[in-house]
């Protein structure tokens, strides 16, 4: 089976430091891929480089048979390949539903027209809509996005993203700051965005991501050094030394 | 009980009534016998043009831009050539200086936009004064001592510039297209995405929005609007020097916009109205007027950081809520 997203030696260095060392990666279509690691391992700057923000020093990365490794990020997310953020990114002068629209319209046609209101683009506010009843915000669409508990606004961030639709999402720490309950309900949002997309999803929570994940691959100091199902990373005796034994003694 | 109003009926009351005032203007000013402030008004309309311009950079796309004014002075440098080499048809003027200000803007900007923050405003600030000083440098053309020319833009139907009274007609009418065009692209999908990428533009761009170009787009039509701006501005004064593209112009244009109101449709021209007034009323009194609008422009931003245009739409919600 050819894999959605197939990476190859990637790598990135910051000066002397190397953020990333010629990492392997197969997601394959319709799975949730988990990658974990601790702090510090490079998974955001992986993330980064998946997406664009970032340039890779070397390697190549394969979306669905074709080589993206140096389209710009707004064409990689025009294929399919969209990420949400650890730290959330919402447009502040819009409202949620506004939010959400916006990622519809991002890629629903090309926004170099300046007369007609969106407002008339009923569509638009259709799919924004349905997004917000799928993420249980519809009775806050009138809100600005800072008038929103931390958890909501996390659910806003993955829907944002999902919104723009998605074939491949990364999903970037997304319960990070989140207490059990807005964890939970995150967890599910995950969970059933099997329907929707395939899912590479970068998580600190190690016992969520057993629970979410078909593959999970550990990463440490960028780079790769365990992949497979999550039972077989839970009894790996590397992963257990180099990552699992520390947060267990944390 | 009041009767329920709709703000974008309270907003179109407001244009409304605006538009009568600035139609009725020249009437009432002659009916005051007080002529000589009709150059004074069309002196705010042309600075209204300008700041608009800059406001659709700054206050829309989230540019900071200290070059501005070199868009105002080119356009002002290509119709007071062309105008210096015999050809009077305005037509030409507007063509020719839309095409080059369009021309500037996209090199300029396609070099500029690939930075952000204070390196964006420093290109700009280095490419603005690039073109200051190529205008000292054309000898040919007034050099350091700027350009006089006696003809003006000539128009169909027999409009002539050099009359007072058609061209603040003639410049109302830009700066109130240009008011509705603004008003149009705001909510429109291009307003909406130039907001976001205002916003937070790592993360449009993340959502798929082409930003760059984007930006491009909004580049190169502000520089076109302020370089029509200058074309009008060497018509009413008959005189383009090297000053018209420093720095500090632009600086005079971010003020206007920050004063009125960043990111509002009404911003630019309340912005040029309030400078440009209080630089009459003050320098009437006292040579250090610029002393006094700086305490101005400080409660401005220290007390309404939406500007002028944001006081008044402040207003508005309080007497509609009584």
């Amino acid at each position: 089976m050819i894999p959605l997203l197939d990476v190859r030696a990637l790598a990135k260095r910051f000066g002397g430091v190397v953020a990333t060392d010629q990492v392997d990666l197969q997601v394959l279509a319709g799975e949730i891929h988990a990658l974990i690691g601790p702090n510090g391992a490079g998974k955001t700057t992986l993330v980064a480089q998946l997406a664009g923000q970032l340039a890779s020093d070397g390697g190549r990365i394969v979306f669905d048979g074709h080589d993206i490794t140096h389209l710009a990020a707004h064409e990689r997310a025009r294929r399919g390949l969209v990420r949400s953020f650890q730290v959330t990114r919402l447009f502040r002068s819009f409202s949620v539903l506004e939010n959400v629209a916006l990622a519809v319209q991002a890629v629903a046609g090309s926004s170099l027209r300046a007369w007609r209101p969106v407002r008339s683009e009923a569509l638009l506010f259709d799919q924004a809509r349905a997004m917000l009843a799928a993420l249980g915000l519809e009775a806050k669409e009138r809100l600005r996005v800072d008038q929103l508990a931390h958890g909501e606004r996390r659910l806003l961030e993955v829907g944002v993203a999902l919104a723009s639709r998605p074939r491949l999402l990364l999903l970037d720490e997304p319960m990070a700051g989140m207490g059990p309950r807005e964890a939970a309900a995150m967890e599910r949002l995950i969970a059933d965005l099997r329907a929707r997309c395939t899912v590479l999803l970068i998580e600190h929570d190690v016992d969520a991501v057993f629970r979410l994940a078909d593959r999970v691959a550990v990463l440490v100091n960028g780079r790769l050094i365990a992949s497979g199902p999550p039972a077989q990373i839970r009894g790996d005796p590397v992963v257990a030394a180099a990552y699992l034994g520390e947060a267990a003694a944390a | 009980m009041a009767a329920p109003h709709r703000p974008a009926a309270v907003e179109g009351g407001a244009a409304a009534l605006a538009a009568v005032a600035a139609l009725a203007l020249p009437w009432l000013l002659q009916a005051l016998q007080m002529d000589f402030y009709l150059s004074v008004a069309s002196r705010v309309l042309v600075y209204a043009i300008a700041a608009t311009s800059l406001n659709l950079v700054l206050g829309y796309g989230g540019m900071v831009s200290l070059g501005h004014a070199a868009f105002v002075g080119l356009g002002s440098y290509v119709t007071g050539i062309l105008l210096a080499e015999g050809v009077t048809s305005g037509g030409v003027h507007l063509i020719a200086t839309m095409a080059i200000a369009a021309l500037a803007a996209l090199a300029i900007g396609a070099i500029s936009l690939r930075t952000r923050g204070v390196h964006f405003i420093m290109i700009t600030l280095a490419f603005a004064q690039m073109l200051f000083y190529l205008a000292n440098s054309v000898k040919g053309y007034g050099g350091d001592e700027g350009l006089t020319v006696r003809a003006r833009s000539l128009f169909p139907f027999g409009l002539d510039l050099r009359n007072g009274l058609t061209f603040y007609y003639v410049a109302l009418l830009v700066l109130a297209a240009t008011l509705f065009a603004l008003a149009r692209f705001v909510p429109s999908r291009l307003g909406r995405a130039a907001l976001a990428l205002r916003d937070d533009e790592v993360r449009a761009e993340a959502l798929g929005f082409a930003t760059f170009r984007y930006k491009l787009t909004l580049f190169v039509a502000a520089a076109v609007l302020a370089g029509i701006a200058g074309a009008l501005s060497v018509n009413l004064q008959g005189y383009v020097s090297p000053n018209a593209l420093h720095w500090t112009q632009s600086g005079t244009l971010l003020v206007m916009v920050l004063l009125g109101g960043v990111g509002s449709v009404w911003g630019g021209l309340i912005g040029a109205l309030a400078l440009l007034l209080l630089q009459e009323v003050l320098s009437a009194y006292t040579e250090h007027w610029e002393f006094w609008t700086g305490w101005v422009l400080l409660a401005v931003v220290l007390f309404a950081r939406r500007g002028l245009a944001g006081m008044l739409v402040d207003l508005r919600a309080r007497v509609l809520a009584r």
